[in-house]
């Protein structure tokens, strides 16, 4: 089983990531389970959300609080809240940032890689500069980046399950999956 | 265009049945098996977090795809009341609710049940307030314990969805309404792959409702009328009655439901690696789930322990449960729930059931996860630990409480 913890702010859309992810991974003939950290939504406030896949039914109803990746949408939220909690050394983070990875302290101890999705969002009409949706894009990059999903399952999930824009948001994982370096 | 699915897939999945699978949300689910059944009429009042049910429900009639009549109401009281109109009119309906919602509505629940009219309610199991949570807890629904709905506790989306198809039938069979429940969050907003049934196998197991008796203005009847201390009380005894036919039918429709959609989750009780069990962990809804991880984990160290899970509340499986702890030592009972003075609820449902049983094992009852706090793994290990240690039964034993008081 591999476990998967996002964190964003109310409003960037990590619960529709997590369950387009979880999508996109059962479409690949796995097994997924995705959900929000309970909290009570409310625009701007720091937000939680799971994805766990497996090759068979995942029975597990619990929060993950030992995830094997990590995803950052706000990379200000590294400095407000544990992001890192329960996450083993030498792990992966994929950290939403035009900044390049060494730029961040936790780079030292985690295999952190950053992606510009703020920018790529907002180049394809999702959101504004003040609050772009960098959902779609950050998926792109973490396609690249994990190898846990590929980036075909991905587009397709959001074709299927984004109803405004898809055409955007599924031209923003593309271009996030293209100029990610691994 | 036929599903197509992957060979490690069709171990669990059969493409036979199976229209489509989503991954979808709990309360999603819930929606599909409601239009699955053809329901006629649905009425509910928003509340969190069973709003998606009927939000669902709403589109899926506004876009036609479901034909049936959407009544909206100011309140819960007013939901039930408008699907109790309904189904006496022989119109098969539907409402959910969650909480304080459930709470309103209590009232018109005993009406519903005395009136022997088979409605189908999803429940999202949340606290009641205050403090305002609205999370994962069992007690709104247990609450509602002596109104006269059977009720079912869920352990995954795609139970849900079976649980509600397999409610309609059971419920119009001996007209009796019945209560589907979901834990909050944990269900309600999870999304996983769930197998939608093809709607011909669906049509085969659910015929159309046609009561005997019903609202007609071509066969005038009159309902809803008083009854004398000289007929009360056999009617009463009619309702306990066809509580017993419901505790017979279960088994009966469960395996009918698996040998047409191969999917079997248990009758009143499912049990999980109970063969020769010393030690039985008793629960219901997602803590199942996790128990069941627990209990991989420590049959592979050799424990005998296993898992009952708890699908009905009413009928209570005492029959069930009195056969399957035949051989244990030890039961401890989890509950997501508590009545103030006593115990967890299915503690002392259970407690009590195995009284009048010839063999009495050792009785542990644990609270935990109230109010939607994470039942964890390591919290199922711990109950685990302490049944296996005990050394005589404790009724209440609270699972995770901080800075709990040694002294009261």
């Amino acid at each position: 089983m591999v476990e998967i913890r996002m964190h964003g702010r109310g409003g960037q859309g990590a619960v529709v990531a997590c369950k387009i992810l979880a999508s996109a991974l059962f479409k690949e003939g796995k097994f997924a389970q995705s959900f929000p950290a309970f909290g009570v939504e409310r625009r701007g406030a720091p937000v939680q959300a799971f994805t766990r896949v497996d090759d068979k039914p995942i029975h597990l109803r619990t929060e993950i609080y030992e995830p094997d990746l990590l995803v950052v949408l706000d990379p200000t939220l590294l400095y407000t809240i544990d992001v890192t909690s329960g996450l083993k050394e030498g792990n992966k983070i994929l950290i939403n940032s035009p900044k390049p990875a060494r730029d961040f302290e936790i780079s030292q101890k985690y295999d952190v890689k950053t992606v510009d999705a703020s920018r790529i969002a907002v180049a394809n009409q999702l959101g504004s500069v003040s609050n772009p949706i960098v959902n779609t894009a950050i998926l792109g990059a973490f396609s690249k980046f994990t190898g846990v999903i590929g980036i075909r399952a991905i587009l397709a999930a959001i074709r299927e399950s984004v109803p405004v824009h898809p055409d955007e948001n599924a031209r923003a994982a593309q271009q996030a999956f293209d100029e990610f370096v691994n | 265009m036929g599903l197509v699915l992957n060979e490690k897939m069709k171990k669990y999945f059969d493409p036979e049945t199976i229209s489509e699978i989503k991954v979808i949300e709990g309360t999603h689910s819930a929606s599909y098996a409601v239009e699955l059944a053809r329901v006629k009429v649905i009425s509910a009042f928003p509340i969190t977090p069973q709003t998606s049910i009927v939000e669902k429900l709403s589109e899926m009639c506004d876009r036609g795809e479901l034909d049936a009549q959407f009544i909206k109401v100011e309140s819960e009281h007013s939901a039930m009341a408008a699907v109790i109109g309904s189904e006496a009119t022989g119109a098969r309906s539907f409402t959910a609710t969650s909480s304080q919602g459930l709470a309103l509505m209590h009232e018109v629940l005993h009406w519903a049940a005395g009136a022997r009219l088979p409605i189908v309610m999803a429940n999202v199991n949340r606290a009641l307030g205050p403090p305002w949570n609205i999370w994962a807890d069992q007690t709104d629904s247990l609450a509602q314990r002596e109104t006269g709905w059977i009720q079912f506790y869920c352990e995954s989306n795609q139970e849900v969805l079976d649980t509600i198809l397999m409610a309609y039938k059971l419920g119009e069979k001996v007209m009796l309404p019945v209560m589907v429940n979901m834990d909050a969050f944990f269900l309600s907003h999870t999304s996983e792959p769930v197998a939608i049934p093809k709607q011909e196998l669906v049509d085969q197991f659910l015929p159309p409702y046609n009561p005997e008796l019903k609202l007609d203005t071509d066969h005038p009847h009159a309902f809803g009328g008083l009854a004398m201390p000289n007929q009360y009380m056999e009617l009463r005894y009619n309702i306990q009655k066809s509580m017993e036919e419901a505790d017979r039918l279960i088994p009966e429709i469960s395996r009918e439901y698996a040998r047409l959609m191969g999917r079997d989750h248990g009758a009143q009780i499912e049990e999980y690696r109970t063969d020769g069990a010393d030690y039985l962990l008793f629960t219901s809804g997602t803590i199942a789930g996790t128990t069941r991880l627990v209990i991989d984990e420590y049959r592979e160290k050799g424990i005998k322990i296993g898992m009952v899970k708890i699908r009905t509340f009413r009928p209570f499986p005492s029959r069930e449960l009195r056969e399957a702890t035949r051989r244990c030592k030890k039961v401890g009972v989890i509950d997501r729930n508590i009545s103030f003075g006593q115990s967890g609820i299915f503690f002392s449902e259970t407690k009590a059931a195995l009284y009048n049983s010839d063999h009495h094992p050792l009785m542990n009852g644990y609270i935990a996860g109230l109010g939607g706090r994470d039942v964890t793994p390591t919290n199922i290990r711990e109950i685990a630990d302490h049944l296996i240690n005990s050394k005589e039964g404790q009724d209440l034993i609270w699972i995770g409480v901080k800075n709990e008081s040694k002294t009261n």
